[in-house]
């Protein structure tokens, strides 16, 4: 590529653009941590809320990201390698969480199990609590991050057709073996691929926890609302000191991911 | 022709757990929705979904949404043509950077960028000397936007232009086109579909947003409230009846785009894969 006037003009303007609107926020967060040197930063990492909103973050990701793995795998089968009637409608279904606001998500569950939801009837009888409680933390992260998985490996699936594990399972092989030696080495990188972007997601999700929790301190306080409560609070330092565990958890995703998509691009050629 | 009966064991569970899981994750909250609406009157579902404050709303929503969107069409562009054109020092890195805003949770997003162009701030403090003020205001609001949707344009321009061959410009060169005239007239009808898609994903997201645009934003009546944050108001004062009808509002928009997203997506896939445009 010849470099004349055009090469160096786009290269600026995308660089620029790029360290305006990434590198300054990341740097401004590790500026605002330390701004009041090491002690006022570790002090506000090892405060109580802090280690029971990093518990319960890891809680819910946790559960988020081990039920959609599963489901993502379930109904990437059920989905691509049979037909059925609604397995279009299914599909679609899949993607809804993705395509509306996390507060109409929380919205939904308020609604649901909340004081006056047609389901809290059922709530009261298990005698459990959903709503400004841990579970509905925990619902509201699982609805969110649902489609990774599944969104991820259903097209490595479909695209393979299902030649392969039909002549498997005509040669007497069950379906686990059929799953194990021949389905899962082709959906390895995808599925890996969704799992990061679940983890990442269900870690920081706000709008939709935001909704249901409450803000019961050391309760049902997750790592970002704890962030939103301290910056309102005008504990700045605090706030942006609690913000670098989620940065420094989210650059390892975000390499893991790159890594990953190399190892995948590399397999397909 | 298929077979409706396939050899291929776990039909049965595999279905039955996709149906169960969905239908409790997904369609029994929705079922909520209908409830609540079918309690409604006309006359208060439009009270609630379209008084004055909501509809100021709704300007604001939409007006900042479509901007980012075309902010990110234009920046997004030029970062795919340097990642898939250019080679220099750093591409790799600009490259797995792009990717960060979907990585970063939205509310450390939102105090990071209110913090970065309050008045005292790095980016802030500059633009008062111009007397122009950011966060707070609907500039504040796209900004944060602009940073959520980033993503979208680039990773979908890119495979586009991946495939496209430089035949077409180098013929274009060769019969005269200067290089404007090679961009407006081959390279940029090609991308307009993706452009769409790209363009639409991120006007999509940046209308539900929520974490990273309430810090910037001031949150202002009339002027710099967004609609998912009148929702949250609506439910922080337990009117579940007025959330939940502007909940309907943008879910039907919601449902729309997805709908127009994706038969965008349907073409997309046919560019990546056929190389045929048409």
């Amino acid at each position: 590529m010849k470099k004349n006037a055009t090469w160096y003009i786009l290269i600026f303007l995308g660089v620029a653009f790029i360290i305006i609107m990434l590198v300054f926020p990341l740097a401004v967060i590790i500026n605002n941590a330390f701004r009041g040197g090491i002690n006022p930063y570790t002090q506000a990492l090892t405060n109580h809320f802090t280690i029971e909103a990093l518990e319960l973050t890891i809680k819910a990701t946790g559960i988020a990201v081990v039920f959609n793995t599963l489901f993502g795998l379930v109904a990437a089968w059920s989905l691509t390698r049979f037909n059925w009637k609604g397995d279009k409608f299914m599909t679609t279904v899949i993607d809804i969480p993705f395509s509306i606001s996390p507060v109409i998500a929380g919205l939904l569950f308020a609604l649901t199990f909340g004081r006056a939801g047609w389901l809290q009837p059922v709530v009261q009888a298990l005698g459990t609590k959903i709503v400004f409680a841990v579970p509905g933390i925990i619902l509201a992260t699982v609805f969110v991050t649902l489609p990774f998985v599944a969104r991820t490996v259903m097209p490595v699936l479909n695209a393979r057709g299902v030649d392969e594990e039909e002549a498997a399972s005509l040669m007497g092989a069950g379906g686990l073996t059929i799953f194990s030696k021949i389905t899962f080495p082709h959906i390895k990188w995808a599925f890996l691929y969704g799992i990061i972007l679940c983890t990442a997601r269900a870690m920081g999700e706000f709008g939709a926890v935001s909704v249901i929790s409450g803000n019961l301190r050391g309760k049902t306080v997750t790592l970002p609302l704890l962030i939103e409560i301290l910056y309102n609070d005008f504990k700045t330092i605090d706030a942006f000191a609690v913000s670098t565990i989620l940065v420094i958890l989210a650059l390892i995703l975000l390499v893991l991911k790159i890594i990953i998509e190399a190892r995948w691009f590399k397999k397909k050629g | 022709m298929r077979k409706t009966k396939s050899i291929i064991p776990g039909f049965g569970l595999s279905t039955g757990i996709t149906i169960s899981y969905i239908s409790f994750i997904i369609l029994i909250p929705f079922v909520s929705i209908v409830l609540i609406a079918a309690n409604m009157t006309w006359n208060s579902f439009w009270e609630a979904a379209l008084n004055p404050r909501i509809l100021a709303g709704y300007r604001v929503s939409f007006s900042c949404s479509a901007i980012a969107a075309m902010i990110n069409c234009v920046f997004g562009t030029i970062l795919a043509w340097i990642l898939v054109r250019y080679d220099f020092p750093g591409r790799k890195f600009i490259d797995g950077l792009v990717e960060l805003p979907f990585a970063i949770p939205t509310a450390v997003a939102g105090i990071s960028l209110s913090s970065l162009y309050s008045d005292h701030g790095w980016i802030g403090s500059l633009f008062m000397l111009l007397g122009v003020k950011i966060s707070y205001t609907a500039i504040g609001i796209t900004i944060a936007m602009i940073f959520v949707t980033l993503p979208f344009v680039v990773r979908t321009v890119e495979p586009v232009l991946q495939h496209m061959d430089p035949e077409f410009e180098e013929a274009a060169t060769t019969l005269g086109a200067g290089k404007s005239t090679v961009f407006f007239r081959v390279i940029l009808p090609e991308l307009i579909p993706s452009l769409l898609l790209g363009g639409g994903l991120a006007f999509a997201r940046a209308l539900g947003e929520y974490g990273s645009v309430i810090f910037i934003a001031g949150n202002t009546p009339f002027e710099t409230e967004i609609v998912p944050l009148l929702i949250m108001s609506k439910l922080e004062q337990f009117n579940y009846a007025g959330a939940t009808a502007i909940a309907i509002v943008m879910l039907v928009i919601s449902f729309m785009l997805m709908f127009l997203i994706n038969s965008l997506q349907i073409r997309q896939q046919k560019i990546i894969r056929g190389g045929e445009t048409t």
